[in-house]
């Protein structure tokens, strides 16, 4: 049954065959991650429309009943929002436009919410702590950048109620480049804002829970959830 | 796209290349896997040369499977060679020694497979003879199928058989028999492509006049089975297979065994490349030499790459998890398990590799469709895909290593 004489065909086919999987594959992957993108811009949009919200409804209560509105707005949302473009990120590559349009939308979001926890503060007395974090994914701009983060993704699973902000330092963004300017952080990364402090340089926990003694006031995960789970069984 | 990205890309496009290539060959002459058994009037003679070292516990089931070939018993001789065994071979040998006069017993000084097999040649006067290790079994029609195979060829010089792994009752069996599976697709596919490069030990049959013509067994790094085959080709000498010429061979119960038999099998298989090398690319070997041979090198530094990247990156993640722990005074987070569509791996690169996997998986059931397995779907499906590639890589390793150093592989 052997082949007697050398035939290519087989070889040819079979460079199509492995050619058209390749490119179904492609675009397999492209539709995928297209739909990854459109999820992505769906909850961008919703928090928008939230952040709207509440900034209308504020508006239209002043701090008159202040107990209308509820503190942890947003915050499990854009927490998700990072998470998923994070992830985005690392996937794909980093002049990737369509990821820069979101991760501009996503810092405009983030400022916003800051603002307006500002006002609830401010008008309502509402305590929560909350950290503005600056950070660069250029290449040698902040050998640090991963242990701060990485420090407070642990703080804030930790605290729920501890409210980080993160900031690409270097995003194409009027808004983030005023907030930058306002708070005189320099480009010294990574940087964090508690208060009106600005920190360079923190990466471990001790240093975090110094420049922030009320972190150990907040509830906890564990305890959030033990009470959730006591409320729920009454 | 990063240099190691393109890299995998190329890799995936290479072996998902040879998969489609070997389905192309295989389905272009399918038909012929159908084929009934027509034997020539006359049956011609055979004899079995069935070397043994220390197999006390696996000869005697090997020796009854050669008695119960439907085949005639004065056209069938066994030679039972005992290498100097230590353990009880001998007396079981023995006991075989008087009342078959189709069965001839040789005690010799141990000095190797190859060796016993070049010891009993000597005395062979048949048309046909072939070896049966002394841990595996044939199927009575078995050699039927193989003399068949041989009158519908007359070109073949030899004829190897489809192995399957005999009892698969440890994890490690399993794994091994669904590998064996797979190989019954790939030497199929070889023969079509006269590509066959491996007469395994385990009952191929050869026509006297191979060893007449180029010589009898080498030492060839401990792999004899390869080494003849790779000279019959050079030589250029037909080699077929007959798929539903079953045998069954004991597989290795545990990962060391299996590491060590393997060791040996793709040491001895990198040194003969290396004596073989001429036989790359060169136009009087069609397929063999321009793409199967050159291929199993390709897929060994491939692999070998996937190895190197896979360990690094562990390592290096490792690393990277302890310091961040460190970073937080080894606090682990509290594990919560949600399945999200939106982190699952959606890169080109995954569709591709599942599809290579399944390209592996329709090999499987090939081997198992045209050699008429009872069950298609077995568990030991799961087990080769999953665990497979991570055994491979430490015999891998190991084979290249002992390649690169010269150094020789021992048979146990």
């Amino acid at each position: 049954m052997k082949e007697t004489t050398f035939n290519w065909s087989k070889y040819i086919l079979a460079l199509i065959i492995t050619g058209a999987i390749f490119v179904i594959a492609i675009m397999i992957s492209n539709y995928f991650n297209d739909k990854k993108l459109e999820s992505v811009r769906n909850i961008e949009d919703r928090i928008a429309i939230d952040i709207l919200s509440s900034e209308t409804q504020f508006d239209l209560i002043r701090s008159s009943s202040c107990k209308l509105i509820s503190n942890d707005i947003l915050s499990t949302e854009l927490n998700d929002l990072a998470s998923r473009l994070g992830y985005m990120e690392e996937n794909r590559p980093n002049d990737d436009e369509e990821i820069l349009r979101l991760k501009r939308q996503y810092s405009l979001l983030q400022v916003k919410d800051y603002l307006l926890m500002q006002r609830l503060e401010s008008q309502c007395g509402f305590k929560s702590i909350s950290v503005l974090y600056f950070y660069s994914n250029e290449k040698g701009a902040c050998e640090e950048c991963e242990k701060t983060g990485y420090v407070l993704t642990y703080l804030r699973e930790k605290y729920p109620g501890l409210r980080v902000y993160a900031f690409d330092y270097n995003l194409d963004l009027s808004a983030l480049q005023t907030l930058i300017k306002l708070n005189k952080v320099e480009d010294k990364l990574p940087a964090i804002i508690v208060g009106d402090k600005v920190y360079y340089g923190l990466t471990t926990l001790e240093e975090f829970e110094k420049v922030m003694p009320g972190l150990k006031t907040l509830k906890t995960a564990t305890t959030t959830a033990s009470t959730t789970a006591t409320t729920t069984k009454k | 796209m990063q240099v190691g990205q393109f890299i995998v890309y190329i890799i995936l496009f290479i072996l998902l290349y040879n998969q489609v290539f070997l389905l192309l060959a295989f389905f272009e002459k399918r038909k012929t896997t159908s084929r009934k058994v027509t034997l020539p009037d006359e049956l011609p003679t055979v004899t079995i040369i069935v070397p043994c070292f220390n197999e006390e516990t696996t000869i005697q089931r090997t020796v009854e499977s050669l008695l119960a070939l439907d085949y005639p018993k004065d056209k069938i001789s066994i030679y039972l060679i005992n290498d100097g065994s230590v353990d009880n071979t001998r007396n079981v040998l023995d006991s075989y020694a008087t009342g078959y006069e189709n069965i001839k017993v040789f005690h010799k000084e141990n000095g190797g497979k190859w060796r016993a097999l070049n010891f009993a040649l000597q005395y062979v006067t048949s048309e046909f003879v072939g070896c049966l290790d002394a841990d595996s079994f044939v199927q009575p029609n078995a050699l039927k199928e193989i003399i068949s195979c041989f009158h519908h060829n007359p070109v073949a010089m030899a004829v190897t058989p489809s192995m399957r792994v005999w009892q698969p009752n440890t994890l490690v069996r399993k794994i091994q028999a669904a590998e064996y599976d797979f190989g019954i697709f790939i030497r199929k596919a070889f023969s079509f492509l006269g590509a066959i490069h491996i007469t395994p030990g385990p009952f191929s049959i050869f026509r006297k006049k191979v060893f007449d013509t180029i010589g009898c067994y080498r030492h060839a790094h401990n792999t004899e089975d390869l080494e003849i085959a790779l000279r019959m080709q050079k030589a250029g000498m037909v080699i077929d297979n007959a798929h539903n010429a079953i045998v069954y061979t004991v597989g290795p119960a545990t990962a060391y065994k299996l590491y060590k038999q393997r060791v040996r099998w793709t040491g001895g298989f990198l040194k003969n490349m290396i004596d073989y090398r001429d036989m790359f690319f060169h136009k009087n070997h069609g397929h063999l030499s321009f793409w199967i041979l050159p291929m199993t090198i390709i897929t060994a530094c491939s692999s070998l790459y996937i190895i190197a990247v896979f360990v690094i990156t562990t390592i290096a993640n490792l690393i990277k998890t302890l310091k961040e722990l460190n970073l937080v005074n080894f606090d682990l987070p509290s594990p919560h398990f949600t399945f999200d569509w939106f982190f699952f791996d959606t890169t080109a690169a995954t569709f591709i590799g599942m599809t290579l996997m399944a390209t592996i998986l329709i090999s499987i059931f090939i081997g198992r469709v045209i050699t008429n397995k009872e069950r298609l779907f077995t568990v030991d499906l799961v087990y080769f895909i999953v665990l497979y590639s991570f055994i491979a890589p430490f015999w891998l390793v190991k084979s290249v290593y002992n390649t690169v150093l010269f150094r020789e592989t021992k048979w146990r």
